[in-house]
């Protein structure tokens, strides 16, 4: 704030800002023995389209996928300082960081940047120690909890109350609420997602990824959506 | 701004916008309450002059904000049966706006017992828009045929306005501009003429978010109008994998309460055997 002499106080202008948010949606379903995470790959800023095929979701273990929204060029940094530390632990330890100790991890690191947090909103998913899938959620200054869907980004809001009602059940009666979705209603679900938000979020299209994490290891798949 | 002065120029406003609620909203927006958000047309607007008249393009996305308030508007608004306008900026500006000039072209038409030309409609456009400073946030493109040949025109939201063989406008105009400028060419055929147009809007579409969905198309020419409502669609929707209809009894019950009411059969004494 700048105080004049008259005594009026005007804002400060500064030449450049360190966050922007380049738009985008991610999910993750978490079911009995896999896990599905699925994200659209626009990278966007203002009305602009940067590039239609950025990937947001990033391989960090053989079980364990990472997915972010939020800021392009923090979400690629915390990848890559994740990706160091996983294999630091690899070569020291002769074996892969187990999901509850990288997701343990990522909230340290997240908090490690507490007054200049990564603009990030990630999602850590993939199987556990015992077999089951998994999704741990994060705010971007590292606070953490493992859930079994989550959905963040410029589509959430939309995506977030479908997700309540088809995966937790919440508005439903006389049904199992802590039954877990079989892996052909979950890639269902997050592919619908997907195209509903497209025709409504201007941040979310261009192309879906789908990671399907199990027992067999890691499945990739690829569909379009909109371009407009 | 000082609020005494103010409140002396918008106090006692009898006439066009009402500034009553001025200080109140200014207050409402200290406080941390934002103003309402109205329906923006992100949009790419075009016209052309081809051979034998006009055309204009749109497309039809309107936007609040990030969301798409509506996936199939008509931004191509009718002015006179020879002359259409495109509008880009706040939905019902561009509305009220095209609306107002169309009534009075149609009363300046009775009055005259002329056929209304393009340059009146722009000359009234302009100062409608002029008198409001530019806080009637509506971008035109203008075009028809009179009895003095084809024009168009873009009409700028403080009231400026420019007459070029080849016009964009809106959230897309770089976008189709490009487009034009690198293919336009001075008296095309209908056809060629077309499909430059729906090119330009389509790079709008696919460019910007401001603009999508399908393409709209006016083509004028002396004496005939070609509304071609969704010439293109461009982005049809994909359909879902899943149906998501709730089973039954699912459905939340809140509240529930049963009455037992007595059952009482009466019978008429004519009835009565």
């Amino acid at each position: 704030m700048l105080q004049h002499k008259d005594g009026s106080v005007q804002n400060h202008q500064h030449g450049w800002e360190p966050y922007v948010d380049n738009g985008g949606t991610s999910l993750a379903i978490a079911g009995e023995d896999f896990c599905v995470i699925a994200s659209d790959t626009r990278q966007s800023e203002g009305y602009s389209i940067n590039t239609r095929f950025d990937p947001k979701i990033h391989k960090i273990t053989d079980k364990i996928m990472l997915a972010t929204t939020g800021y392009s060029a923090d979400a690629k940094r915390l990848t890559e300082v994740i990706k160091m530390q996983t294999e630091r632990y690899f070569y020291k330890h002769e074996k892969n960081m187990e999901s509850h100790a990288a997701a343990q991890m990522l909230s340290v690191i997240l908090y490690q940047k507490r007054f200049f947090p990564y603009y990030v909103f990630p999602i850590l998913a993939g199987i556990d120690n015992e077999g089951k899938g998994c999704v741990y959620s994060y705010d971007p200054v590292g606070n953490m909890e493992r859930v079994t869907f989550q959905v963040y980004g410029s589509a959430s809001g939309m995506i977030q109350p479908f997700l309540d009602s088809q995966v937790g059940f919440k508005n439903q009666q006389n049904v199992d609420k802590t039954r877990l979705l079989t892996k052909e209603e979950a890639i269902s679900i997050a592919v619908d997602s997907f195209t509903a938000a497209t025709e409504r979020d201007i941040y979310t299209g261009d192309y879906l990824e789908i990671y399907i994490v199990d027992a067999n290891g890691i499945h990739r798949e690829q569909k379009p959506l909109k371009f407009d | 701004m000082d609020k005494s002065i103010l409140a002396e120029i918008v106090g006692d406003s009898n006439t066009g916008f009402k500034f009553d609620n001025a200080l109140r909203n200014e207050s409402l927006t200290s406080n941390g309450t934002g103003a309402p958000k109205a329906t923006k047309t992100g949009t790419t607007i075009v016209g052309l002059i081809f051979k034998d008249g006009v055309v204009l393009g749109a497309d039809t996305r309107a936007t609040a904000g990030s969301i798409v308030a509506d996936k199939n508007c008509a931004k191509i608004h009718y002015i006179t049966p020879n002359i259409y306008c495109c509008g880009a900026g706040t939905a019902a500006d561009t509305e009220f706006t095209t609306n107002i000039i169309s009534s009075n072209l149609a009363l300046h038409q009775m009055n005259s017992g002329r056929e209304p030309r393009v340059a009146t409609a722009m000359t009234f456009l302009k100062q409608y828009l002029f008198r409001y400073q530019g806080h009637v946030s509506a971008a035109l493109v203008l075009g028809g045929v009179d009895s003095t040949g084809p024009h168009l025109y873009t009409v700028y939201p403080h009231g400026s306005t420019d007459k070029l063989p080849f016009v964009t406008m809106g959230s897309g105009s770089l976008a189709a501009m490009a487009t034009f400028e690198s293919k336009f060419k001075p008296n095309m055929e209908r056809q060629e003429a077309i499909d430059l147009v729906q090119e330009a809007i389509e790079s709008g579409i696919f460019n910007d978010l401001g603009s999508g969905s399908n393409v709209d198309v006016c083509v004028i020419t002396k004496g005939k109008v070609d509304y071609l409502r969704n010439y293109a669609k461009p982005n049809e929707r994909i359909s879902k994998l899943k149906s998501y209809k709730f089973a039954r009894g699912t459905t939340g019950i809140l509240k529930e309460s049963i009455h037992k009411f007595d059952i009482v059969v009466e019978s008429d004494a004519m009835d009565v055997v």
